[in-house]
């Protein structure tokens, strides 16, 4: 095994996913990555047309500096730290690439067929990465947080609410896939 | 200080991601197909720890830096627009087969058409901030 190349497994990732949550606890933050997208459109003045974004958003200026620092660490993993491959369950990517085309499962880190830069000018691949990220930032702002404010940090405090909003985040991705994949990519 | 205390978290979180394969978009579909155990031993690993971290946390009153109380607050209870909300952020992560945090660490490794995706996520946020006194919650 290949200690820099090879990926992650999940007994390595989960352990460090709660230590960075336990780092921004003790630093006197909180583990969500969502509340950036808000501070972002608060400093863009969507104040000005919501009171939602009327709030000092200098007092959450420390998530766009994590949010910085995940880019970076994106940058460092990609460069140094990885071939940007990611193999699959061999039967999950024979049915991708039978059922939908995507046929690179295991030669990239995303399918090109929907992230090479050169596919939006597709309508359909620009409208399907819009619509994916438009879902993303309105339920989480909907349901009060994402993956890492719900299902990590408020699961994590017993949280009834959080549970109810992860149950929904399955939900969601279930009918994506099972239901709407075969409609959108037919 | 404090800023470069954030900076390291999110390099650290930033890794983290990215050599876990969290933020690709074959392996939040395989998740989505239960085709591999690989994610749900990621979020089911950090929340056994997360747990007990935090009941530690709890039971010996531990402070934050300064002194301050940890950023703990119990979320207000309801459960429409955690549902209705959840499955909407369901439907967006599967198809996008990203979810915030990975989203910022990808537009780092070099994918800039996940700054699309980015653009949809704040369009996405400042219309529900437009329209959410209509919803139910």
């Amino acid at each position: 095994m290949n200690l820099i190349y090879d990926p992650w497994p999940w007994y390595i990732a989960g352990p460090l996913i709660a230590l960075t949550m336990f780092l921004l606890l003790f630093v006197g933050r909180k583990f969500g990555m969502s509340s950036s997208l808000r501070t972002m459109c608060s400093i863009g003045g969507a104040g000005k047309i919501s009171d939602f974004f009327k709030y000092d958003w200098r007092a959450e200026r420390w998530n766009l500096i994590v949010i910085l620092g995940a880019v970076i660490g994106g940058f460092i993993a990609s460069r140094y730290l990885s071939d940007n491959t990611v193999k699959i369950n061999p039967e999950v990517a024979q049915q991708l690439s039978e059922d939908y085309g995507i046929a690179s499962a295991g030669q990239a880190y995303l399918p090109p067929e929907l992230f090479a830069t050169q596919q939006l000018t597709d309508p359909f691949v620009l409208v399907l990465l819009i619509l994916g990220g438009f879902m993303v930032g309105f339920g989480a702002r909907y349901a009060g947080g994402c993956t890492s404010g719900h299902a990590i940090s408020g699961l994590s405090n017993l949280q009834l609410p959080s549970l109810i909003a992860v149950i929904g985040f399955f939900i969601g991705g279930l009918v994506m896939i099972h239901l709407l994949f075969p409609l959108i990519f037919s | 200080m404090r800023y470069l205390s954030y900076l390291t978290i999110g390099i650290f979180f930033g890794i983290i991601m990215y050599k876990s394969e969290a933020a690709s978009w074959f392996r939040i579909y395989e998740m989505f197909q239960f085709g591999s155990f690989h994610m749900y031993g990621i979020i089911g690993s950090a929340l056994v720890l997360g747990v007990i971290g935090i009941q530690i946390i709890k039971k010996f009153k531990i402070k934050a830096i300064g002194d301050a109380e940890m950023n703990l607050h119990p979320k207000k209870k309801g459960v429409t627009n955690y549902l209705i909300g959840g499955i909407i952020f369901g439907l967006g992560w599967a198809l996008a087969g990203a979810c915030p945090g990975p989203m910022y660490v990808l537009a780092g490794a070099g994918y800039y058409s996940i700054l699309v995706v980015i653009g949809g996520a704040l369009l996405g946020t400042f219309v529900y901030g437009v329209v959410k006194d209509k919803l139910p919650h």
